[in-house]
């Protein structure tokens, strides 16, 4: 529905007017006298927004010439739709000849009526392109923005002419310019052919006034206006005050999309995970042994073109653990009746991507050295950040890791990923002072870590597992694993003689698979090495 | 004393870049060669946008000088899928462009040359431009067979193309831009600019192939940084400027104001397969599964890089229905990436009856259909 409006402008209804759809009504609010001398504010004037255009004049904008004798393009993409209004410049749409894009962009401010292309067709040189209903008025710019404001002349607002070059700016912009008082003119503008946009003004009136904006372009914060520094003239009318400190005015949008692909998914996993009741035990184990040995052990995994982190000694330790407590490593049915005990260990290990988490796994690591592990684990993490992670790589999982110290935590309550049933979440090793036997103080390398497990509802499968957890954490396995790990020969560190043999021997130790015992071997083996 | 001297040149550059207050960017008169000091696709198409949004041209033109580690560059309208090879392109490492002038698709590396003639959008003119070019390479190699054809290729010894075009045109400003092979891997080039995807119905705009060579193979003594040196020398002479070649850093935000957000847009996943037109996939995935071969119909509509429309004709009862209607839904809205699907599928699979045969023919279903991406 379209406002009415008689002769060159007198007197004029405004209505406020939305194009859509559905039908809705007109309301009209306020009727204005305005003139062309008029249209210095005054205060006594209310100006409402408009979002149509008054006294529509269909203008066909042409398809203007492109050059090299051209006279035919393909319209590729519409930058508009039918109902949007276009400022002067603003692009309109993408058409390509021959190796060549060009971008179209409007003559004139007004409401897109008509396309008169659709995509993939073939446009003419110096045929309608599109109808664009413009403001009749001339020599006055279309204002389509108008709030109550301290004096500004109008026509600064529009456009501006600075060393014969017009300031470019949507109507939203100006509008900004003009509630805080900015000459366009003393702006700087980033956008495209010098066009002052939103981001400018605000940074120009952070400059001004010092307030701190949020980095955030999309939320519109305006901030409180200066006292007297930007105001120019007095205002004629008394009763309008400058407020000395403005609320902030935050006119952001909400913003809906829908979930789509790989986070649907996992919204789904999620929900059925945080059914399952869990049983949760945290703890703190002492890693220093464990440190130490990873330094010894760094150069040799290096001279293998391996990267060796703590989390192939964990997950080592946890299936270790799974073999005394294989109830861990198992997964129940959906009605909860039975257990599938897993043969393999498959240990997953839950990596932080652009996309989300995604839980890839070592597969059967009951028969791989640390090493092996952490050869493994190499590769899926480098095929985890290119995006390049197989079927293969990401099902199958029986156990899961989380490591939460790689981005500095130290607590967590991680959640079970179905089909699972437990998951052990590893926190920050960080270096703190302990008491020993005899009370005194030393210092150890301490990491927190916390376990899930499913907690059954059938009192005799719960305490199994729950118990299993405590155990396997507590006693002797997983714990007593990593913090009494050390090389099982410890030959004396400082005696020259032995240094070298005793480094071979920990590289043998550290590459046989099918380890005996704790990430070392049987003394029988030892004396099978060969040493170089 | 190279280091000072190219630092000196960028400073000159910001100079003449710079905006006073008023926001106000001096026109350029007479004309500027630059030459960019990054071998990354992104951050030099990124400049090449930035000199066309901010530069005054009405008096003055620039050569951009460019090269970039390996890539396959897409014009604007085209179908990344129909025009290379992205799996190869994966295990590769080679990154994927889509820059923003038409035409079509070609491959760079470090032995390849760019070169970008930007201009007002009055003077557009490309044929004087590759002209320039070949008067250029004829004054560096005189019994070059070179020559320009109507379609403003350049080819060599009237038949192997060396350089391609393309060219975008602004309201007031245009740029064309062309390659220029020296020594590109040429196995690598028609290796990844075969696509293998099958059953793709498109309106995007297609390349047209053809058989290339280097300048390299024709005379072993020339090298990049002759050629880029020798066109510079023709532009200078022509336009009558000085042959000096100013250094430009597309990462710098002094210099290039804004550059950094247009870097990130280029390297979107939005810009890049979001900007594929519309279109359509209907082929027959063959999967061997144990001893048979088992064909699947698959239609999918693709639109924005996102599947539209999905519809998979498996064999009745080879996966349940409910699984099967359950999967066909999560990959409607999804990206048409690999890696969101397999991810995608993957995550699914934990929240379904735990039969491993089940588990091994959705897995097959989905290597499959990421196969088509």
């Amino acid at each position: 529905m379209r406002s009415s409006c008689r002769g060159a402008g007198r007197l004029v209804c405004i209505h406020r007017v939305r194009s859509c759809s559905s039908i809705r009504f007109i309301k009209s609010k306020y009727v204005c006298v305005f003139d062309k001398s008029a249209l210095k504010f005054s205060h006594q004037q209310r100006l409402f927004r408009t979002s149509a255009v008054l006294c529509g004049q269909i203008v066909q904008f042409k398809l203007s010439d492109i050059g090299e004798g051209i006279t035919e393009v393909t319209v590729k993409e519409w930058y508009v739709k039918e109902g949007d209004s276009v400022s002067q410049f603003d692009s309109i749409c993408e058409v390509q000849s021959d190796k060549a894009s060009v971008t179209i962009t409007s003559r004139y401010d007004g409401i897109i009526r008509k396309l008169h292309y659709n995509v993939d067709e073939t446009a003419y040189v110096g045929k309608p392109l599109v109808d664009i209903e413009t403001d009749a008025s001339k020599g006055v710019a279309p204002e389509e923005d108008v709030v109550e404001t301290p004096p500004m002349s109008h026509e600064e607002h529009t456009h501006q002419e600075i060393k014969g070059h017009k300031t470019l700016a949507t109507p939203a912009v100006r509008r900004l310019a003009m509630e805080n008082n900015i000459k366009l003119s003393e702006v700087v503008g980033t956008g495209k052919d010098n066009r002052i946009l939103k981001e400018d003004i605000l940074n120009y009136l952070a400059k001004q006034t010092g307030a701190i904006l949020p980095p955030s372009p999309k939320a519109e914060i305006i901030p409180p206006l200066p006292k007297s520094e930007t105001v120019p003239a007095a205002p004629k009318d008394k009763a309008h005050k400058i407020p000395v400190s403005r609320p902030i005015v935050f006119s952001g949008k909400d913003k809906t999309e829908p979930i789509t692909g790989f986070q649907k998914a996992m919204v789904k996993t999620m929900s059925a995970a945080l059914k399952i009741p869990h049983f949760g035990y945290c703890d703190e184990i002492d890693l220093t042994q464990l440190v130490q040995l990873r330094e010894e052990l760094k150069p040799l995994a290096q001279l293998r073109g391996v990267k060796l982190s703590f989390m192939p000694f964990f997950i080592k330790a946890a299936s270790l653990g799974l073999l005394q407590y294989p109830i861990l490593n198992a997964s129940l049915d959906e009605s909860c009746r039975n257990v599938t005990y897993k043969a393999s260990h498959n240990i997953g290990v839950a990596m932080d991507t652009e996309q989300g988490l995604i839980v890839p796994n070592v597969k059967n690591v009951q028969v791989c050295s640390v090493f092996e592990i952490a050869s493994e684990l190499n590769r899926l993490q480098s095929l985890g950040s290119a995006g390049q992670l197989g079927t293969n790589d990401l099902t199958g999982g029986t156990f899961t890791l989380s490591n939460i110290g790689t981005i500095g935590g130290t607590y967590a309550k991680p959640v079970i990923l179905p089909p699972e049933v437990a998951i052990g979440a590893l926190g920050k090793i960080q270096l703190l002072p302990r008491f020993n036997g005899k009370g005194e103080v030393f210092k150890a390398q301490i990491m927190n870590e916390a376990s899930d497990c499913l907690k059954k509802k059938e009192r005799k499968k719960e305490d199994l597992i729950c118990y299993s957890v405590i155990r396997c954490i507590k006693s002797c396995h997983y714990r007593s694993i990593l913090q009494n790990c050390k090389p099982k020969l410890s030959i004396a560190c400082c005696e020259d003689a032995r240094h070298k043999l005793k480094h071979q021997i920990i590289e043998q130790l550290f590459c046989f698979s099918k380890c005996k015992s704790p990430l070392g071997c049987s003394y029988q083996d030892l004396t099978a090495l060969n040493c170089r | 004393m190279v280091l000072q001297s190219s630092l000196k040149s960028c400073l000159q550059l910001s100079c003449i870049l710079k905006t006073p207050k008023a926001g106000f960017r001096s026109t350029m008169s007479g004309g500027l060669i630059i030459q960019s000091i990054s071998n990354d696709i992104y951050q030099n198409l990124a400049v090449e946008d930035w000199i066309h949004d901010h530069m005054n041209l009405e008096n003055g033109q620039v050569l951009f000088l460019w090269r970039n580690s390996p890539a396959v560059v897409i014009g604007r309208h085209q179908n990344p899928w129909q025009e290379c090879n992205l799996r190869l392109m994966r295990q590769k490492n080679i990154k994927l462009a889509r820059r923003r002038s038409g035409g079509g698709t070609v491959y760079h590396d470090l032995g390849n040359i760019n070169l970008t003639f930007f201009t007002a959008r009055k003077k557009y003119e490309r044929m004087e431009n590759l002209k320039l070019v070949v008067k250029a390479l004829k004054a560096l190699s005189p019994q070059l067979d070179v020559h320009v054809t109507d379609r403003y290729d350049i080819l060599l010894d009237g038949q192997y193309k060396i350089s391609g075009t393309a060219a975008k045109l602004g309201r007031m400003t245009a740029y064309h831009h062309c390659t220029l092979l020296c020594n590109a891997d040429k196995f690598v080039l028609s290796s990844v600019l075969r696509s293998p995807y099958k059953g793709i119905k498109s309106n995007a705009t297609p390349s047209v192939p053809a058989s290339v060579k280097n300048l390299f193979e024709e005379d072993p003594s020339l090298t990049c940084e002759m050629l880029l040196d020798a066109i510079a020398e023709e532009y200078a002479t022509q336009h009558q400027i000085d042959h000096h070649i100013t250094l430009v850093n597309p990462a710098d935000e002094t210099v290039l104001p804004g550059i950094s957000n247009k870097t990130e847009e280029l390297q979107a996943w939005e810009w890049v397969y979001g900007k594929t037109p519309k279109f359509s996939v209907s082929t027959c995935l063959n999967m061997v599964y144990k001893d048979s071969v088992i064909d699947v119909k698959v239609d999918l509509d693709v639109k924005h890089g996102r599947i539209e429309v999905c519809n998979i004709d498996l064999p009745e009862q080879w996966l349940p229905p409910a699984l099967c209607s359950e999967l066909v839904d999560s990959f409607t809205g999804s990206k048409f990436c690999p890696n969101e699907i397999t991810t995608l599928a993957t995550t699914l699979l934990r929240v379904c009856p735990q039969d491993d045969e089940m588990h091994s023919r959705w897995n097959l279903l989905c290597e499959n259909m990421t196969r088509l991406m």
